[in-house]
């Protein structure tokens, strides 16, 4: 192992160190500022690392292929966490007591993402799934005295573990018959394979597949997905819908892209039912949500269909080549500013005995905290893809990619369902500038006041956190080149 | 950077409506007026600075080439990874518009200086952010930068109408919400068709109006890509089969929502007709270009029969205008330098007329309590000025000789009468019909036994209201006039646009407009 490769790792080596450091700090000093701020400089040194790393297309270990586009997602994991950590701090120090815990396994979580972001293998794959799952049981179940949340981490955990038994079931049957473990070659590898053994492996591949949409959420094993996202702590959730997909997402697209629509032949039937199914069960289902939560959860269902029509046209040529990836890695960044923002508004007025999360309790919001209204607003106006906010250039992109990949079923429906989806997110929004005031809103207005100075200065990193998210969704939606030109650049390992 | 300027003014005047609003309501109506004003005499001064050139002859074979008076002011990369550029320009065309919006939009401001009390600085905020995009649909010759203003138009004309209309407001403004967006939509995948054959064409991959202009593409990819746009202009215009969205949204919404409604979305409408449909698709667009006209006609006369039946009078009035639309889209497809004057003077004069009476809707439901004609009469005794301004603007909407309505519809059925006789003819009916629905409508308001007023409401109208009246008669007495005005403003403009589309030509009644004018 040499500098280079070292360089290259350091990221993970920051991460892991980051952990180590908080857990062993927990241990003597309980102070929530100290122990928020080291994870805060811990994440902030690995996203230097993350930009000093700058690496070219090489294998820093047998595992772990560390690429632009790798490194790209691991400072979107990195600057996610962040986030997070921000809006955490204000949460946890209204709503519980122990507070080491929770930062330990947020940035091990991170660690996990950032192994996903770049596996090469499927062991690395497996590894980073467990670790990024297993830290997300606890900090779902993390305020243990609601039932809630314990409910939610329980349905997460045992189907997540089932569904990690499938994969690596699926692991092992490709492994058997085509002997190879390395991502890239195993979805070529089933080429020479016939009879029991052809069998065996898209059956395998089958199972991989399953244990990846699980993750992501995608229609045919998208249960779980409302019940966690009203369960769980809301900072939490937005680190699962936006930092854990992200991860997620980058192995599909790292294995199947530039997907060939000619070679992919049955994989490219099989993504495109699942984004039809995705797209229209989540804008459905969310149609008449009256749960801010459940609303949210089930638009991120249909969000990820919209991903999967990127990653299906992902293989276009001409014009667009390269478009599908571009538009992936856009449309990843955006979705996660946007659900940040919209679970950190429902963080910031949570307290002690849950958080708010019926439509109803809304009403009256845009009087009474205009800043946060305006901040959920633009968030949810971001993912319906409305101009001026980033998520209209994202689904723009989307749009592009699959017209250069000639997917006009795929597109007439992700056009039809997201102007459906615009009545839910409208809807949010009217609510909260209705004139009645919700008991719940007009309560907030006396909050401020009556906060004790420490959470006052928590609230308001909290809210300069969001509002900083809701400046980069508007910069983005108005000069998206900002960060094109740099996804561009990563993108072009897939030419 | 004049019209960067027209731009930011008021999406700036917005957001300091907003937070102005916070102090005090009178503070933000006020800055809402300044913003609409400072547009108003940007773009008049622009239209001023360039008069010399209005009236300039037109090299004939150029097509949006130097020295037509086109000035592009601002042509910047915008996205360039996706041949995405930020290119704003005016012509003649775009300058009627601009200034016809930022003068509605302040007699919008005006026409909700009482009407509007509470979230005053949300509904202004939304009021400048309408004309903001609706300044960009005018200015954007890229035809991604204007689908993001098309697009951007939704939300504050949606939720003017959800959130300060009348009592079925919500059912109104979904359906609105819906027949747009789908249209909007459809537009969205020609557009992207376009720019993907266009591209594998050519090799370059661009959104810009002026290299897709007449893009040669025909055949049934041709048509298929017209109808998506056909699909957007035909619902906000609105043309016939597609106008379901538009008497329930105007009757709907408060006095400024269906000021604007009127007065400046649905010509948008009409805008894109003229300046992308036709220009991107010749061929296509002569294809078409009798059931259009046949729409037209089905419009103009559909929309009189209908007006002619309702008992709300906001109700009424928009019919009204579905049947002035039928004129747009029949001078459109008409596509002669007279016809397509008469659709420019008719989408202003429309503005005006239109918009002052949806203004008397309002005025009379502050002092009545009710929208229903029945119950309305013998208003001339007791509402004499109203009685005065009122009869005036019927009379304009009819298309009484002198005023600006008359001279845009006898324009329109002059040119399309070189075009298709059956349809200037069976077209001129309408002129008929109006006149009864606008007689009836004088009628059943002005004369006959009065009924009760409200109590408390002030029988004489305020300066306000007056200097509305006086804006909208004063715009239609110089256009009915004098339209020399407007057509010399537009001459070449129409004429730039009449050449990027020789499949549509047809032989012209006159050698000119300035000749056929009255």
């Amino acid at each position: 192992m040499s500098d280079a490769h070292l360089l290259v790792l350091s990221p993970y080596i920051a991460l892991a160190a980051t952990a180590v450091v908080v857990m062993l700090t927990t241990a003597f000093y309980h102070r929530h500022l100290l122990l928020a701020g080291l994870t805060a400089t811990g994440l902030a040194a690995t996203f230097a690392c993350v930009l000093v790393a700058g690496a070219e297309d090489r294998r820093a270990t047998a595992l772990l292929r560390m690429n632009d586009v790798s490194l790209y997602f691991i400072g979107l994991l990195v600057v996610v966490a962040l986030a997070v950590v921000a809006l955490s701090y204000g949460y946890l120090g209204r709503t519980e007591r122990r507070f080491g815990d929770f930062y330990t396994l947020l940035t091990l979580g991170a660690l996990g993402g950032a192994v996903l972001a770049a596996s090469a293998h499927f062991a690395s794959l497996f590894l980073g799934l467990e670790v990024l799952s297993v830290s997300l049981y606890g900090l779902i179940a993390y305020p243990r005295r609601r039932p809630q949340a314990v409910e939610a981490a329980f349905k997460y955990l045992v189907l997540a573990a089932v569904t990690s038994a499938m994969l690596l079931f699926g692991m092992a049957l490709v492994y058997a018959v085509s002997g190879t473990m390395l991502l890239d070659k195993v979805a070529s590898a089933g080429a020479g394979l016939a009879g029991w053994e052809a069998a065996a492996y898209k059956a395998g591949l089958a199972l991989v597949f399953a244990g990846v949409g699980f993750k992501l959420a995608l229609v045919p094993f998208h249960m779980w997905t409302p019940d966690v996202y009203q369960g769980g702590p809301a900072p939490v959730i937005a680190f699962l819908a936006a930092a854990s997909k992200a991860a997620v997402f980058v192995v599909l697209l790292q294995s199947l892209a530039p997907l060939d629509p000619q070679r992919g032949g049955v994989l490219v039937v099989v993504l495109s039912v699942v984004a039809y199914a995705s797209m229209l069960a989540g804008n459905l289902l969310a149609l008449f949500q009256q749960n801010l939560k459940r609303l949210l959860a089930y638009s991120s269902i249909a969000q990820l269909g919209y991903l999967v029509v990127a990653v299906v046209s992902s293989g276009a040529a001409g014009g667009a080549r390269g478009a599908g990836t571009v538009a992936v890695a856009f449309y990843l960044t955006i979705y996660a500013l946007a659900l940040l923002a919209a679970f950190g508004v429902i963080a910031v007025l949570a307290h002690a005995e849950g958080e708010p999360e019926a439509l109803s309790q809304y009403r009256g919001l845009g009087h009474r905290r205009p800043a946060l209204a305006l901040v959920l607003s633009v968030s949810l106006l971001s993912l319906a893809g409305m101009p001026l906010t980033a998520g209209f250039i994202g689904k723009f992109f989307i749009f592009r990619a699959g017209a250069g990949a000639a997917q006009w079923g795929l597109l007439v429906v992700f056009a039809l369902t997201s102007a459906m989806s615009l009545y839910y997110y409208l809807r949010v929004i009217i609510t909260m500038y209705r004139l009645e005031v919700a008991p719940y809103a007009a309560a907030l207005a006396t909050s401020p006041g009556g906060m004790s100075a420490g959470r006052r200065a928590a609230d308001r990193v909290a809210v300069a956190a969001l509002v900083l998210l809701t400046a980069s969704t508007l910069l983005l939606g108005v000069y998206p080149p900002v960060l094109l030109r740099l996804i561009e650049h990563a993108a072009s390992v897939f030419r | 950077m004049s019209l960067v300027f027209l731009l930011a003014i008021p999406f700036a005047g917005g957001i300091v409506a907003w937070v102005a609003a916070r102090w005090s309501a009178a503070a933000c109506r006020w800055v809402a007026l300044a913003s609409a004003v400072a547009g108003l005499g940007l773009a008049v001064g622009l239209w001023a600075q360039h008069y010399h050139m209005w009236g300039a002859a037109v090299p004939s074979r150029s097509i949006y080439v130097e020295p037509v008076p086109f000035f592009s002011e601002l042509d910047v990369p915008w996205i360039p990874q996706a041949g995405i550029r930020l290119h704003l320009a005016a012509d003649g065309l775009s300058l009627v518009m601009l200034m016809l919006t930022f003068v509605i939009v302040a007699v919008a401001v005006l026409a909700s200086w009482r009407g509007v009390r509470r979230r005053a600085g949300l509904f202004h905020f939304m009021l400048l952010w309408a004309a903001a995009s609706l300044a960009g649909v005018f200015m954007a010759f890229d035809l991604f930068l204007f689908y993001f203003f098309f697009e951007l138009m939704l939300i504050p004309f949606f939720l003017l109408v959800v959130l300060w209309g009348h009592e079925g407001r919500r059912r109104a403004a979904i359906k609105f919400f819906i027949y747009t967006q789908a249209g909007g939509l459809l537009m969205l995948i020609s557009i992207v068709g376009l720019y993907f054959i266009h591209g594998r064409q050519t090799g370059t991959y661009t959104f810009d109006y002026l290299q897709l202009v007449n893009s040669g593409i025909s055949g049934w990819t041709g048509r298929l890509l017209m109808l998506g746009f056909f699909a957007a202009f035909a619902v906000k215009l609105p043309a016939v089969p597609l106008h379901g969205w538009l008497p329930d949204a105007h009757s709907q919404a408060n006095t400024a929502g269906s000021v604007l409604l009127a007065g400046l979305l649905i010509k948008v409408g009409a805008y894109g007709f003229l300046r992308f449909l036709i220009p991107l698709f010749p061929q296509a667009a002569s294809d078409i270009r009798y059931i259009a006209m046949g729409l037209g006609v089905a419009g103009i006369l559909y929309g009189a029969v209908m007006a002619f039946s309702q008992t709300d009078l906001k109700r009424m009035v928009a019919y009204t205008s579905v049947s002035h639309m039928g004129f747009v889209l029949l001078g459109v497809f008409a596509w002669n330098q007279i016809a397509l004057q008469g659709v420019i003077l008719q989408i202003v004069c429309h503005a005006f007329s239109t918009g002052g009476l949806f203004i008397l809707a309002g005025v009379l439901e502050e002092r009545l309590g009710t929208r229903d004609i029945g119950g309305m009469g013998g208003l001339w005794a007791r509402l004499s000025t109203l009685g005065g301004f009122g009869m005036f603007l019927v009379m304009a909407a009819l298309g009484l000789p002198g005023l600006g309505n008359f001279v845009a519809e006898s324009l329109i059925l002059l040119g399309t009468f070189s075009v298709s006789r059956p349809a200037a003819i069976v077209g001129s009916l309408g002129l008929i019909v109006s006149t009864i629905y606008a007689l009836w409508l004088v009628q059943r308001v002005f004369h006959g036994p009065g009924g009760e007023s409200k109590p408390g409401t002030p029988a004489r109208l305020a300066p306000r209201e007056i200097l509305m009246f006086v804006v909208a008669i004063v715009v239609l007495l110089w256009l009915g006039l004098y339209p020399q005005t407007l057509i010399r403003t537009t001459d070449a403009a129409t004429g730039s646009l009449l050449r990027t589309a020789p499949a549509m030509q047809s032989p012209e009644p006159g050698s000119s407009a300035t000749e056929a004018q009255p």
